[in-house]
């Protein structure tokens, strides 16, 4: 007798949902109980309020991938500072890795805290026209970790949502922890308040973060996300002594480009494995700036320029539609 | 005068000790489980989980994996399983045998997808269900280890494998982490939530530490080098070792190929098998 389960996509509807407790799927879920008695469906009231607190941000970058450790944040640190070279445009860096949050170290902020004010929680800024938010500046010690199962993880995204003044902005860039679970379900239900312009999906060349890559895809397909593009990170290696390139991650089975073919997606780039990058990460320096000349940051470059462009386009056409 | 329980309560009574009782058995036969955390992704914990498993059935152990990544299942197809199927017994689900001679038992979710591109949506309840089904209806039979495959973080998945595998013999939690800053930042989380959990820490293992280059011999340090090693003397845990950066190891892991049998002179090999002697003699001092 071959065990199956059948994993349709989002089978739990939300624990907000009108039909919490009540779904097909929710039959020997141990929340059932709690949910058919509890939940009258999805607040209206929040609801404008993240409308309300979203209505200055104009383009909105999640940066998913469903494998961990292929460079999302660093990724996602780098989109914000190559963004806000700008001076012209407000960026913010939103960290919703919830239980590893990077980026307060990767944008040299470590032991910065979260003022209150009365329009609300301030982000913290690193440049005039860069602010960023994360759990990591509510934790008062680097050995504190947020043991916190998905329900309190949500509440804790909806506030980062509903209560930081972010002002006006220009590009909100969403940092995602890996894998497909309450934190991707939430920020897609809470920005459908307002719109994202589609999902950056970060990878390495291997079969085995692949593998994790196309079921993102399936997700982002699923809950209608836009996919901008896949970037493939750790693209090969020049040894700094002899020149050869080493693949260290082996595309074996055609890398993100065949993927990307075979999914019907852009592929926005590939960006070589750089000993400085991950360096300049640790020391919370921008790699684009302390390496101007290195092939990674023409590559990133070369992205952020694709993005910006898909952005605006994105922008152009919804406003021809209005 | 109290009146004798109806028949369907005593039933359900019954049923519940007949159950409670088979919790227990299906992991009574395994001797020790180990599990494999860190705090950050993409640092090694399935590769080290499956280099494990194989030096420690090489060096004549039994041994099984369980993988509890929902959302990102990789040992199937490290260990070229990606196409088995799960089937059933009487006393739960029966792993699937892999490796040479399909000698390692294995269970992921990987074995129950239709398509291996569906991706797993689910909230925590739901994740904790299964979870809880992996540890006490797999039919894991005489193991002399179990070794545990997590996802990366603090949350669902470890609160619940931790919860379900508490009554049973937890050697105890190797931690893996890369050199940076940035890994170790998030694997002193893991510490804590191994202390927070009564979990004993059998070591820390730097991955990916340093990378020699095959054509010329030079070393680099991609990813740094050394915070591993700091972090266990700051935190005042076992060091288990560096592994360097070797390319085929990853060409090995996405083969399915078992690099502990076909290439015993590669770099990494001699650190990997080191770790595992470590955990069989932390395992026989426990004994």
């Amino acid at each position: 007798l071959a065990a199956h389960l059948s994993l349709s996509l989002a089978e739990c509807p939300g624990t907000g949902s009108a039909q919490a407790g009540r779904a097909a799927a929710c039959q020997g879920c141990p929340n059932q109980g709690l949910c058919a008695a509890g939940a009258a469906g999805p607040d209206p009231a929040e609801a404008a309020e993240l409308r309300a607190r979203l209505r200055a941000v104009r383009h909105t970058v999640l940066v998913l991938s469903g494998k961990g450790g292929v460079g999302k944040s660093t990724f996602s640190a780098l989109l914000a500072h190559g963004l806000a070279a700008d001076e012209t445009k407000q960026v913010a860096l939103l960290d919703i890795d919830i239980c590893g949050p990077s980026i307060p170290k990767m944008m040299g902020l470590e032991g910065e805290q979260v003022h209150q004010s009365g329009s609300g929680w301030s982000p913290v800024y690193v440049e005039e026209n860069l602010g960023v938010m994360s759990v990591g500046f509510l934790l008062s010690s680097p050995d504190d970790a947020v043991i916190w199962r998905g329900p309190k993880k949500n509440g804790l995204i909806k506030q980062f949502l509903r209560d930081v003044d972010w002002g006006e902005v220009d590009y909100l860039i969403v940092d995602t922890p890996p894998g497909t679970s309450d934190e991707h379900l939430s920020i897609v239900q809470y920005l459908s308040a307002t719109h994202i312009d589609g999902a950056v999906i970060v990878t390495t060349p291997q079969e085995v973060s692949l593998q994790d890559v196309r079921k993102e895809i399936n997700f982002c397909r699923k809950v209608k996300l836009p996919i901008i593009g896949v970037v493939e990170n750790m693209s090969g290696f020049v040894c700094p002594k002899c020149k050869n390139e080493s693949q260290i991650f082996p595309p074996t089975t055609g890398g993100a480009e065949k993927m990307c073919q075979n999914l019907s997606v852009s592929l926005l780039g590939k960006v070589p494995l750089d000993p400085q990058i991950g360096k300049s990460c640790d020391r919370g320096q921008s790699f684009l700036a302390e390496a101007p000349e290195s092939p990674a940051t023409l590559s990133y470059r070369n992205i952020i320029q694709r993005i910006q462009e898909y952005c605006e386009q994105h922008h152009f056409q919804e406003e021809k539609i209005m | 005068m109290g009146t004798a329980p109806r028949l369907p309560e005593l039933q359900e009574c019954l049923g519940s000790a007949a159950r409670d009782a088979q919790e227990r058995a299906n992991l009574a036969g395994v001797r020790h489980i180990v599990l494999v955390l860190s705090g950050k992704g993409g640092v090694g914990k399935s590769t080290l989980s499956t280099q494990l498993a194989l030096a420690l059935r090489s060096a004549g152990n039994r041994v099984g994996i369980l993988d509890v990544d929902l959302c990102g299942p990789s040992i199937p197809r490290m260990l070229r399983a990606q196409d088995s199927a799960v089937h059933q017994c009487d006393s739960g689900w029966v792993p699937v045998g892999v490796g040479q001679d399909s000698a390692i038992a294995l269970m992921s979710i990987g074995f129950l997808l239709e398509r291996p591109d569906d991706a797993v949506v689910w909230r925590g309840p739901k994740k904790n269900a299964l979870i809880k089904q992996f540890v006490t209806d797999v039919a894991w039979g005489d193991l002399d280890f179990l070794i545990v495959d997590t996802p990366p973080g603090t949350s669902d998945e470890h609160i619940s494998t931790v919860e379900a595998l508490r009554p049973h013999r937890l050697l105890g939690a190797v931690l893996v982490t890369t050199p940076q800053a940035v890994s170790v930042g998030d694997v002193r989380r893991e510490l804590t939530f191994c202390r927070k959990a009564g979990l004993r820490i059998l070591g820390i293992v730097e991955n990916m530490s340093g990378f020699v280059c095959p054509h010329c011999s030079e070393c680099t340090n991609i990813f740094s080098k050394g915070g591993g090693e700091e972090l266990a003397k700051h935190a005042g845990v076992p060091f288990l070792g560096c592994v360097p950066l070797d390319p085929q190891l990853s060409q090995s892991l996405e083969e399915g190929k078992d690099f502990i049998q076909e290439f015993p002179k590669s770099s990494a090999f001699p650190a990997l098998t080191h770790i595992a002697q470590q955990i069989l003699d932390t395992s026989k001092r426990s004994s």
